[in-house]
């Protein structure tokens, strides 16, 4: 890419839930810029009021979400340079949630999803009143903890995305992350397969790796946290084997011990 | 597609600009070309055996009406091909595989053909219903898988051995490839992987099963690669014996 | 506009901001029963401490067992040029371990020892490595932590929600008003404490590492209702920031790079920050490379390498360099790790400082030195507050994280602000409930909402000519260029002559488009607290004759005794800005001694 600055053209879908058309501009760039920068260029100079979100600019917050060219992309993590030169780039919000306005979108079912998810729920801390886990035991969750919330992958599910009624009853990608998250932590005591399988909906999930290509945390979404807790959920309700093996063992297992001992208190 | 909510309104035309159609087409054509190859190649019950070749579309053989019985398990009465009786467990393990699902749905259920491009079906239950939630028991396929494999390291070992002479033709090597391709897919399965070690919150005490399920990750990070590789190479060995038993080409042999 | 019309909430205590300090004292008021909401302006989970890179600062002594509570103090106290409030230096270093340990009961996930404890790197201004981490996304762990951790407490959430005004009854806290950004509504919420949390206000300067939030609101929404502001000046600059392309500069490369080794050259190839150790801390630091390089290993026998000298320092002599020609290209001087430690350290301690430099910069940091200069960062000054209660000078009012002031004094060190955020956002989530629970609901009158009101209004039907755009860009340009890190009288003279123009010139902008979520309309808005925090902070540097942590005035440079001893303070009476000097609070003596001692030589 040269210094020269040369011009951006860029149709942007402005509307808001009672319709709208896409709109397009054509603005000034210099070396460097992404998308964000472009749509800030055009707020500055053509359109005050196109409404978009972002706050750190540098794919740490997962505000600017939205759809270039059709790919659920982050605004602010898509270089110019990564277009033809002269290509007109379309820039639309994410389909899968009701729009409020321009690139704008309503994102509280991921909210109200994030509810409905049971605490993590520590076992008692060590004798000598540390907690001790070990890097080889975490690796695997931090993976899923890098999670920025930018529900691209949300957005970009199928199961939601084209079929409104699948909302109800599926938590979508961002919540299998995070549910995988805790039935991994290797403190975490709480069982959700049940949850996972009913009121989640894990089996909605045909594995098709969607979530997987727009993930800008590059978790591995499908591989890493789906598909093992498909094979939980296989453990804990499907596999015949299984359910004898637990069937044999919960009979040889004695009456439950005395509760669980309360975790000794955070300091003396 | 439920009216409703989303922008979904804008339009379902679709923006994407690259050639995304490319990718399911070609689960379709290498796919449905393998399945029509495989079905075929086992119901032509000959040409599965060239000495010491034993096509893995044949193995184990369970029949005695085999040309090379690997256990005679069926009398004569069974005069089938003996191909039939096996073919089902790999097809089966291929079937229920995490990533054959991934694209058989993409390619040819089109739920959804690409990313952000508009599933074809207009209801959407994914594996919580039958036929699909018979999925969940790839693991039992995979136990099957498994000693089939077994066998079909004993072939490859077998197939050095010319009527008693250390020997190496060319299918040998790719007898060899073949099984080793398909060691390399089986052991990074997903339910391989849960299994060895998985399953398990914290690895700090166990250390075994997670040195296992380690090694099973690296190979599950390229299942897909496993998984097209093992499958193009299988039906090219079964071709590959086919043909030389058919006497259409003679199988070069180094040492024998 | 009649009140009837406008939506109305009514809580015990709301906390203003969704950040680390919000969300720890939303946690903490719940707890304590009080009935508690949560405001912020963008959705939850996207505040400032999500960007937080390189860790949060606590003696918990998993790596070094030398490490307590005192050095932290000591150093956090040197690091701030003593202006620091004392009790609340101590209050933070001696429970910060605790919050952190907290954090790890709901659920966090830090990077650990080979022990199973959590690891600790090491930062600057920090004698021993100190800062509890998860590879350069420790921020990112903190707030979701939290914000899974309040959700489950049943804490009311209004996101997207940006208020306004405080409202006070009788001089005492009665509630706050504002809009929600997504329809442009008003919304008035009537409580009986308020917690401010809404950080700084470093996006009135042009090349900063804040994004749109920091536009100083809170700050100026309590110089409104009465209260104090302290140390306005003391703006910390810091030392890495990207500074190419142009479209990224200013976006922050964390500490961490230094702390896990990277080191600054200039064009040269020369370390010059052997040649910038200031008096004060000589007997702390590395003389030569040599013992500078063993220090990462060896703390005992050897000082801490002056790459890791407090950010002040460090951003001031890379300013030096350039100026006197010794920069990059891009007017930066080198960061280089990758001549110093291998790609997979690099890519397994820095993964975000990997990609941010590969995707925005095509620049492969485990092969190549960063170009970086300063970036204005974040305000150690704010609203004054009580240490113990994070209570403001206003009743009923409280604040904590970056909006509050006293705690880092003249400089802040790394780390210490997300530790700041969990020890004081506790501590006001506590002192709010407590106060809200011995106190009336307060009447809200009507008057200020409607006057509130009509001022929101007002960019809607002008005739002005002014754009809320060219307006910011003008104001980040006069900040920049005259109230940066090195500064003069001459320069913030004619600063705060062209503030008091843009200050005048924002009452005529004028915005297109309605009020559902325009972006103009909200940036109008923000510039109004930006101007009154840059006035703020460009009278108080101009008061400042001295120099000292992030005030550098190039026409005193020295630190002076006398001003050592002193806070400037600023105030709103009659609409106008007062500024006066008071004494700093009197540190103990055996504390003072702790602070004075000098290092111990190596051997
Ligand atoms: C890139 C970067 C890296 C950093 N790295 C570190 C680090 O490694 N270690 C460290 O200790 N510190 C670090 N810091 C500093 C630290 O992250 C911040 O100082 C700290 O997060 C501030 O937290 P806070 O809770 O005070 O406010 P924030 O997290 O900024 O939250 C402010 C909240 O207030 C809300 N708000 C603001 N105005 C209004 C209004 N008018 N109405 C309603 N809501 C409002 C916002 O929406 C937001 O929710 C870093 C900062 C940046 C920018
Ligand atoms: S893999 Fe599952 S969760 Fe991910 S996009 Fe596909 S269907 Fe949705
Ligand atoms: S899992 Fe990835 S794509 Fe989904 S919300 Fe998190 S960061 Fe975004
Ligand atoms: S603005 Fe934060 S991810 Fe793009
Ligand atoms: S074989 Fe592919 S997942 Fe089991």
């Amino acid at each position: 890419m040269t210094d020269e600055t040369r011009d951006a053209t860029m149709s942007i879908w402005r509307g808001t839930k009672t319709g709208g058309r896409f709109e397009t501009y054509t603005v000034p760039m210099v070396e460097g810029m992404v998308v964000l920068d472009v749509i800030h260029r055009i707020q500055a100079l053509r359109a005050p009021d196109l409404a978009v979100r972002w706050n750190c600019k540098a794919g740490k917050c997962g505000s600017c979400s939205a759809e270039i060219n059709g790919h659920a992309r982050l605004l602010c993590m898509t270089r110019m340079n990564t277009f033809a030169p002269g290509e007109e780039i379309t820039v639309s919000p994410m389909k899968t949630f009701p729009i409020i306005k321009d690139l704008v979108t309503d994102v509280s079912f991921n909210y109200e999803k994030a509810k409905e998810i049971p605490a993590f729920k520590p076992k008692p801390k060590e004798a000598d009143g540390t907690r001790r886990m070990y890097q080889e035991d975490i690796d695997r969750v931090q993976e899923f903890h890098k999670c920025i919330e930018c529900f691209l992958c949300q957005d970009t599910c199928h199961v939601i995305r084209d079929h409104e009624e699948n909302k109800k009853a599926f938590a979508g990608p961002r919540f299998f992350v995070r549910l995988a998250a805790l039935e991994m932590h290797p403190l975490d005591t709480n069982d959700r397969l049940e949850l996972i399988r009913q009121k989640a909906g894990l089996g909605f999930c045909n594995i098709t790796k969607c979530c997987t290509e727009v993930c800008p945390e590059d978790i591995h979404i499908t591989d890493n946290a789906i598909i093992p807790l498909k094979e939980r959920i296989v453990t804990e309700f499907y596999d015949p084997l299984a359910w004898v093996k637990r069937r044999v063992l919960s009979k040889g297992a004695q009456q439950p011990g005395p509760g669980e001992p309360e975790p000794p208190s955070a300091k003396a | 597609m439920a009216t409703a909510s989303g922008v979904r309104r804008i339009g379902d035309r679709v923006e994407r600009k690259d050639l995304w159609w490319v990718e399911p087409l070609i689960y379709v054509v290498v796919l449905g070309g393998f399945v029509v190859y495989a079905t075929w190649a086992s119901l032509a019950n000959g040409n599965y055996y060239a000495d010491p070749y034993l096509s893995p579309f044949y193995s184990p053989c369970l029949a005695q009406n085999c040309v090379h019985p690997t256990l005679p398990l069926l009398g004569s009465w069974w005069n089938l091909s003996p191909a039939i009786l096996i073919v089902g467990s790999p097809l089966a393990f291929r079937f229920t595989c995490y990533y054959y699902r991934r694209s058989y749905y993409r390619g040819f259920f089109r739920s959804p053909p690409a990313c952000l491009v508009p599933d074809a079906p207009k209801t959407y239950s994914g594996e919580t219903r039958f036929p699909f939630i018979i999925q969940n028991l790839h693991r039992y396929t995979l136990y099957i898988a498994v000693l089939v494999l077994v066998v079909l390291w004993w072939d490859a070992i077998e197939a050095f051995n010319f009527h008693g002479h250390f020997g190496i033709g060319l299918g040998t090597v790719i007898m060899v490839a073949n099984v080793l391709l398909l060691t390399g897919y089986t052991l990074g399965c997903h339910s391989a992987r849960y299994l060895v070690g998985g399953y398990l919150d914290s690895f700090h005490k166990a250390s075994l099963r997670f040195r296992l399920w380690t090694y099973s990750n690296r190979l599950n990070v390229r299942h897909n690669r496993w998984a097209w590789a093992s499958l193009v190479v299988v039906g090219l060995t079964d071709l590959y014996i086919r043909l030389v038993a058919m006497g259409v080409i003679v199988d070069p042999r180094w040492i024998s | 506009m009649s009140k009837e019309g406008i939506e109305r909430h009514d809580y015990d205590v709301i906390v203003v901001g969704a950040g680390g300090a919000g969300l720890r004292a939303a946690i903490e008021a719940s707890a304590a029963g009080a009935h508690t909401a949560l405001i912020c302006k963008s959705l939850l989970g996207k505040a400032h401490t999500v960007m937080a890179e390189g860790g949060i600062a606590a003696a918990l002594g998993n790596v070094w067992k030398e490490d307590n509570w005192r050095v932290h103090f000591r150093d956090t106290m040197r690091g701030g040029k003593l202006l620091n409030n004392w009790r609340m230096a101590q209050l933070h270093a001696q429970e910060a371990p605790d919050r952190v340990l907290e954090l790890e009961e709901w659920g966090a996930l830090f990077d650990r020892t080979s022990d199973g404890l959590i690891l600790q790197r090491d930062f600057g201004g920090h004698r021993y490595a100190r800062l509890a981490h998860v590879g350069d996304r420790t921020g990112l762990e903190m707030i979701r932590i939290l914000q899974q951790h309040a959700v489950h407490k049943g804490i009311d959430v209004y996101m997207e929600c940006t208020l306004q005004r405080l409202l006070t009854d009788g001089g005492k806290i009665a509630g706050a008003f504002g809009y929600w950004r997504e329809s442009g509504k008003f919304v008035l919420f009537g409580a009986r404490a308020v917690v401010l949390a809404t950080g700084g206000g470093g996006k009135a300067w042009k090349i900063t590492s804040n994004s749109w939030e920091y536009t100083g609101d809170g700050i100026a929404m309590a110089l409104d209702a009465g209260t104090d502001l302290i140390d306005m000046e003391m703006v910390q600059f810091h030392p890495t920031g990207m500074v190419w392309p142009p479209s990224v500069r200013g976006l922050l490369v964390t500490e961490g790079v230094r702390g896990d080794g990277g080191m600054l050259t200039n064009n040269e190839g020369k370390r010059f920050m052997f040649d910038y150790i200031p008096e004060f801390f000589r007997a702390d630091t590395a003389e030569n490379e040599r013992e500078a390089d063993a220090w990462y290993e060896d703390k005992k026998n050897n000082r801490r390498t002056p790459d890791l000298l407090p950010r002040d320092e460090v951003a001031r002599a890379i300013n030096t360099e350039v100026k006197a020609g010794r920069g990059t290209p891009h007017g930066g001087v080198y960061l280089d790790i990758a001549s110093r430690r291998s790609p997979e350290f690099i890519k397994k301690r820095l993964p975000s400082m990997y990609q941010q430099f590969k995707q925005l910069a095509d620049v492969d940091i485990t092969t190549t030195a960063m170009e970086i200069g300063p970036t204005c960062h974040y305000f150690m000054g704010g609203v004054r507050v009580e240490p113990e209660t994070a209570a403001a000078t206003v009743p009923g009012l409280f604040a904590a994280g970056e909006v509050a002031a006293g705690m880092h004094g003249a400089n802040r060190l790394g780390g210490n602000s997300l530790s700041d955020l969990l020890v004081f956002g506790r501590r006001a989530g506590a002192g709010a409930a407590a106060y809200a629970s011995r106190t009336n609901a307060r009447a809200v009158d009507d008057a200020q909402v409607e006057a509130a009101a009509r001022s929101m209004l007002a960019p809607f039907d002008g005739e002005g000519t002014e754009n809320p755009y060219a307006l910011h860009a003008e104001l980040q340009e006069t900040m920049q260029r005259l109230v940066g890190i090195i500064r003069t009288e001459a320069e913030l003279q004619q600063a705060i002559a062209t503030l008091d123009v843009l200050g005048e010139r924002v009452d005529r902008v004028t915005v297109e488009g309605n009020r559902q979520f325009n972006p103009g309309w909200h940036l109008a808005l923000d510039l109004r607290s930006m101007i009154t925090v840059s006035k703020a902070c460009a009278r108080s540097a101009l008061m400042r004759q001295e120099s000292r942590g992030g005030h550098t005035r190039d026409d005193y440079q020295k630190a002076d005794p006398e001003w050592g001893k002193k806070n400037v303070v600023t105030r709103k009476r009659g609409g106008q800005l007062e500024l006066a000097t008071e004494p700093l609070p009197q540190i103990p003596e055996e504390l003072r001694q702790l602070v004075l001692a000098e290092e111990k030589q190596p051997a």
